[in-house]
C-alpha cells in the first residue's frame, strides 16, 4: 500500500551527534537576532506600539504618486511615507506619530481626509487607523504581559506534568524561539504589531507542542527500554516521532500558505513568520531541547548506565 | 473500540446540531425569517466595515471645573469672616490663598472646609496649612472617584444621545477602563462628522459683550474673557475677535429643545431654542435691561453669533443665526439637545474599515480556509489511506462545529478569527497524526487490528491533552491581556481546540470502529 511519507519507516539517524552543531547554530542565529533587536537595525515598530497613522486610500483612476506625495508634504505632518500594495489605486499612507499629544494624531488624519477630497475627488478612504501614544504605550505593555504570562504558564505546566529538566529544556528552547522569530522581525524590518505578538504565541504554542510529543516519548521509552544508554534513547525517540513532527509541520504549514499568498498586506508578514516559525520551532525541538535534556538528565535520567554509555561512545 | 447504536446516533447529533447552527449564515435576510434558528455570527467591523472610537474624558478639567466653582464661596465665607488674605486662586489641584494672620490658619481652614460641603460629616474637600498662613484646599480621593464616575456616566449618555440623534443603527458605547469610552459604530466608513460632534463639549452660555475695545495687548481686562468667532472673520483674515464678559447670564443647560430651521425673511439656515422655565424667566430679564445692547452667544470658548438685542424676548423662545449650513445648524441643534458634556473628550485610538475592504478581507479570508482545508485533507489522505479520509471528513465537521459554535453564542468573527479558523484546521489534524501514526507502528509490531487501534488512541491520548491544555491557557491569557480584534482570534482557537478534541478523537474513533466492525480487515490501511 503506497502512502505519502516524507521519511523512510525505519530511519535512524544520530541526531544527537550533531547536538554541538545544532546549539552552536543556534546560538549563533539568536545572538545574531539579539544584535538585530538591541544594535541594528531593530524593530520596525508598527502603530499599535509606537503611535501614529496608517490609511488606506483607493483612487479612481492609477494613483498619481508624485502629486499624492506633494499634497501630504503641503501639509507638513511628521514622517509621511507612501507605499502601493495591490493593485494600482490602492495606497497606503503612513504617518509617524504625530508631535503634540493625542489630539495631534486626530488632526492630522482630518487634515489629510480634507486634502484628499479637495485634490483627488472621487478618492476612497477605506481604512484608518490613528492610535495615540498613550494607547500604543499601553498595548506595548500589553503585549509583553501577554508574552510574559504565556512564557510563565508553559514553564509551570511542563514543570507539572514532566521532570524539572524536561521544563528547563523546554523553555530555554522556546526563549531561544522567540529571540529568533523577534530577529527575523528585525532583519526583515517587518512591521512588529499587535498581529506580531499574535503570531509569536501562536509559534510558542506549536513549538511547545512539537516538545511535549518528543519529550513524552522519550519519558514511555525511558520506561520501556532500562538499560538504553541516555543517548541513545533520545536518538530513538525523535525518530519514531519524526514522521509525526513532519506530517505536523506540512499540516500546518499548508494551512498557512494560502493565507501567505492571498490574505493581503497585514495577513501576508502573519503568514511568512507564522511559516518561519514552523521551521525554527520544529527543529528546535531536535537540535536544542533534546541536547539540553541530554547534559541535564544524563545522571538523574540514568544513573547506571552513564558510564557505559561512556565506554560505548568512542572517543570524538 | 465498540459503540452501542445509542452512542454513535449521539455522536451524529452532535455533528448535526453543529451544521443546522451554521446554515443560517448562508441564508439571505429574507429566507432566514422562516427559518426556526436564527442565530447568525456577528461579523466584526474589520469585515463588516464600521469606525472604533476610543475617547478618553478629560478627569483633570472635571477637577479643576469644580475648584473654580468652589472659589465663589470661598471668597463669600472669608467675607463673611472678615479675614484679611491675598492670592486666592486655583493652582496645582487646589483652591490656594494667604491669610495676613498666619495664627488664624487652622481655624479659617475648617471652616472654610465645612462652607464648602453640604455635609459636616463627609467633606469632599481636605485642608491643608502652613504655619505662615497659607491653606490649601483639595479634594479628596473619595470625592475626586465620585465625581469621575458620575462624569464618565454622564459622557455616555450624552455620547448616546448624539450618536442616536444622527440615526447611526446599533451603535455600541462602553465604559472602559477609568476614564475610557468605547464607540463602535458599524457600518460607519467616515467618522468625521461624528468625530466632530463627540469631539465638542457644547457648554452653551449667554453672556453680555463688554463695551471696551479689545485691549492692544491682547490681554483680557478683568471680569472678561477674549473668544474669537466661530464663522466670522476680521479684516487680517483671522477668526474676529471678541471681548465678552465672564459672568454667565443664561446657561445652555436650560434649553429644552433646538430645532435646526430657514429664517423666512433671510432664507438663512437658523437653530430655533427654547428655554424652560428659569432659563426663560433669565432671558427675560436680561433682554429686557439691556435692550440696544450686543450679547454673545458662546459654545466652546466660540462666539457663535453676537446680535445687538433689540427688544425684550420674554416668551423663552430665540433664533440663533450665525451663518450656518444646513449641516451645521443640525449639527448645533443636535449638540443643544443632547445637552453639554461634564469634561472634553478626546478620541486617543481610531480604527475604521471601510465596507468594501471589510467584504474585501471576508472574501480572501473564505478563500484562503478553503484551499487551506483542501491542501491538508489532500495531505491527510495521501498520507495515511482511508484514516486520513475520516480524518479529513472530521476536519468539516470541525469547521462546522466552530461556526455553530460561534453563531450559537453569537460570538463576533474577526480577521483574527478567521486566521485563528484556518489554525485550527492546520493543527487540530495534528491529533489525528499522533494516532494514526502510533497506529501504524503499533501495526509493525504485529499487533492485530484492533490491539493497535486501541493502543494507539490511548498512547496518544496524553499527549494530545498535553498539546491541546497548552495552547488553551495561551488563548485564555491572550483572550484577557487583548482588545478588540485580537480577541477574536483567541475565541475561534479556543473553540477550534475543544471541538477538534471531539472530531478528531470520538468522531474518527467512531467511524474506525464502525469500519472495523463492518470489513474485519486482517491489516490495517495505515
Amino acid at each position: 500500500m503506497w502512502r505519502f511519507r516524507l521519511v523512510p519507516d525505519n530511519t535512524r539517524i544520530q541526531f544527537m551527534k550533531g547536538r554541538i552543531a545544532g546549539l552552536v547554530v543556534s546560538a549563533v542565529l539568536s545572538t545574531l537576532s539579539l544584535l538585530a533587536f538591541f544594535v541594528w537595525p531593530g524593530l520596525n515598530y508598527g502603530i499599535d506600539f509606537k503611535g501614529g497613522i496608517i490609511m488606506e486610500i483607493r483612487t479612481p483612476g492609477p494613483a498619481d504618486f508624485g502629486k499624492l506625495r506633494s499634497t501630504l508634504e503641503a501639509l507638513h505632518l511628521d514622517a509621511v511615507g507612501l507605499q502601493q500594495f495591490g493593485s494600482p489605486e490602492d495606497v497606503m499612507i503612513r504617518l509617524g506619530k504625530q508631535p503634540g499629544g493625542d489630539s495631534a494624531q486626530q488632526a492630522a488624519v482630518t487634515a489629510v481626509r480634507a486634502a484628499l477630497d479637495k485634490d483627488f475627488p472621487g478618492t476612497q478612504v477605506r481604512r484608518v487607523d490613528a492610535v495615540g501614544g498613550t494607547v500604543s504605550a499601553e498595548l506595548f505593555e500589553k503585549g509583553l504581559l501577554a508574552l510574559g504570562l504565556a512564557l510563565g504558564a508553559m514553564l509551570i505546566y511542563i514543570w507539572f506534568r514532566f521532570e524539572w529538566q524536561f521544563g528547563v529544556g523546554a523553555v530555554a528552547t522556546l526563549v531561544l524561539d522567540m529571540t529568533k522569530i523577534v530577529g527575523f522581525y528585525a532583519a526583515f524590518q517587518l512591521q512588529f504589531n499587535l498581529t506580531a505578538v499574535v503570531a509569536i504565541l501562536t509559534i510558542m504554542g506549536y513549538s511547545i507542542n512539537d516538545k511535549v510529543v518528543v519529550y513524552d516519548r522519550v519519558r514511555e521509552n525511558l520506561r520501556l527500554y532500562k538499560g538504553m544508554p541516555l543517548r541513545e534513547l533520545i536518538d530513538l525517540s525523535i525518530n519514531e516521532t519524526l514522521n509525526r513532527t513532519i506530517a505536523t509541520s506540512m499540516t500546518v504549514f499548508l494551512a498557512t500558505l494560502p493565507l501567505a499568498v492571498i490574505g493581503g498586506e497585514a495577513l501576508r508578514d502573519f503568514a511568512i513568520v507564522l511559516l518561519v516559525g514552523i521551521v525554527v520551532g520544529t527543529s528546535s525541538s531536535i537540535f536544542i531541547a533534546a541536547p539540553i535534556l541530554l547534559f541535564l538528565g544524563q545522571r538523574a535520567l540514568r544513573p547506571g548506565v552513564a558510564a557505559r554509555a561512556a565506554v560505548s561512545e568512542p572517543a570524538q | 473500540m465498540h459503540y452501542t447504536r445509542w452512542q454513535i446516533a449521539m455522536i451524529l447529533t452532535v455533528c448535526a446540531i453543529g451544521i443546522l447552527f451554521t446554515l443560517p449564515n448562508a441564508l439571505s435576510p429574507a429566507e432566514i425569517a422562516s427559518w426556526p434558528l436564527q442565530r447568525q455570527i456577528h461579523l466584526g467591523l474589520d469585515l463588516k466595515g464600521g469606525t472604533y472610537l476610543l475617547m478618553e474624558v478629560d478627569l483633570k478639567s472635571v477637577e479643576h471645573d469644580r475648584l473654580e466653582s468652589s472659589l465663589d464661596t470661598v471668597r463669600n465665607k472669608l467675607r463673611t469672616l472678615d479675614v484679611g488674605y491675598t492670592n486666592l486662586e486655583v493652582r496645582d489641584d487646589a483652591i490656594r490663598l494667604q491669610l495676613r494672620d498666619p495664627g488664624q490658619a487652622a481655624e479659617i481652614g475648617r471652616q472654610l472646609r465645612d462652607a464648602l460641603s453640604d455635609d459636616p460629616n463627609s467633606s469632599d474637600y481636605a485642608v491643608t496649612t502652613t504655619p505662615d498662613g497659607s491653606i490649601a484646599l483639595n479634594l479628596t480621593e473619595a470625592s475626586l472617584r465620585l465625581r469621575a464616575t458620575q462624569a464618565i456616566d454622564q459622557s455616555i449618555e450624552i455620547v448616546r444621545r448624539r450618536i442616536d440623534e444622527t440615526g447611526v443603527i446599533e451603535p455600541q458605547i462602553a465604559r472602559q477602563g477609568p476614564d475610557r469610552i468605547l464607540i463602535q459604530l458599524p457600518g460607519i466608513q467616515d467618522p468625521q462628522r461624528l468625530k466632530e460632534l463627540l469631539g465638542k463639549t457644547a457648554k452653551m452660555t449667554f453672556r453680555l459683550l463688554s463695551p471696551e475695545p479689545i485691549p492692544a495687548n491682547g490681554r483680557p481686562l478683568p471680569g472678561t474673557d477674549i473668544f474669537p468667532a466661530e464663522n466670522e472673520t476680521a479684516l487680517d483674515g483671522k477668526p474676529r475677535l471678541y471681548l465678552v464678559r465672564k459672568r454667565i447670564e443664561v446657561d445652555g443647560a436650560d434649553l429644552t429643545d433646538a430645532r435646526a430651521g430657514l429664517n423666512q425673511q433671510t432664507g438663512e439656515w437658523v437653530v430655533n431654542f427654547a428655554f424652560n422655565g428659569q432659563g426663560a424667566r433669565r432671558f427675560g430679564q436680561v433682554t429686557e435691561q439691556n435692550v440696544g445692547k450686543p450679547f454673545a452667544i458662546v459654545l466652546d470658548n466660540k462666539v457663535i453669533s453676537a446680535p445687538v438685542i433689540r427688544e425684550p424676548i420674554t416668551g423663552g423662545r430665540g433664533q440663533i443665526s450665525g451663518r450656518f449650513t444646513a449641516a451645521s445648524a443640525n449639527d448645533l441643534a443636535i449638540l443643544l439637545r443632547a445637552g453639554a458634556l461634564p469634561a472634553p473628550l478626546k478620541i486617543i485610538e481610531e480604527r475604521s474599515v471601510g465596507p468594501d475592504l471589510g467584504a474585501d478581507s471576508i472574501r480572501a479570508g473564505i478563500y484562503a480556509c478553503v484551499i487551506g482545508m483542501l491542501l491538508v485533507m489532500g495531505f491527510m489522505v495521501l498520507a495515511y489511506g482511508l484514516f486520513g479520509g475520516f480524518a479529513a471528513l472530521a476536519l468539516v465537521i470541525n469547521l462546522a462545529l466552530i461556526l455553530g459554535a460561534l453563531s450559537l453564542l453569537q460570538a463576533t468573527l474577526t480577521l483574527p478569527g478567521i486566521v485563528g479558523i484556518l489554525l485550527t484546521i492546520g493543527m487540530s489534524v495534528d491529533a489525528n497524526v499522533l494516532i494514526n501514526e502510533r497506529i501504524r507502528e503499533e501495526t509493525k509490531k504485529g499487533r492485530t487490528p484492533l490491539g493497535a487501534m486501541q493502543v494507539g488512541f490511548s498512547r496518544a491520548m496524553g499527549t494530545i491533552l498535553d498539546a491541546n491544555l497548552t495552547t488553551l491557557i495561551k488563548m485564555m491569557i491572550l483572550f484577557f491581556v487583548a482588545t478588540g480584534p485580537v480577541q477574536g482570534f483567541a475565541v475561534t482557537i479556543s473553540i477550534g481546540i475543544l471541538t477538534s478534541m471531539f472530531t478528531a478523537i470520538v468522531f474518527v474513533r467512531m467511524l474506525m470502529a464502525t469500519w472495523l466492525r463492518h470489513t474485519r480487515p486482517k491489516m490495517l490501511p495505515v
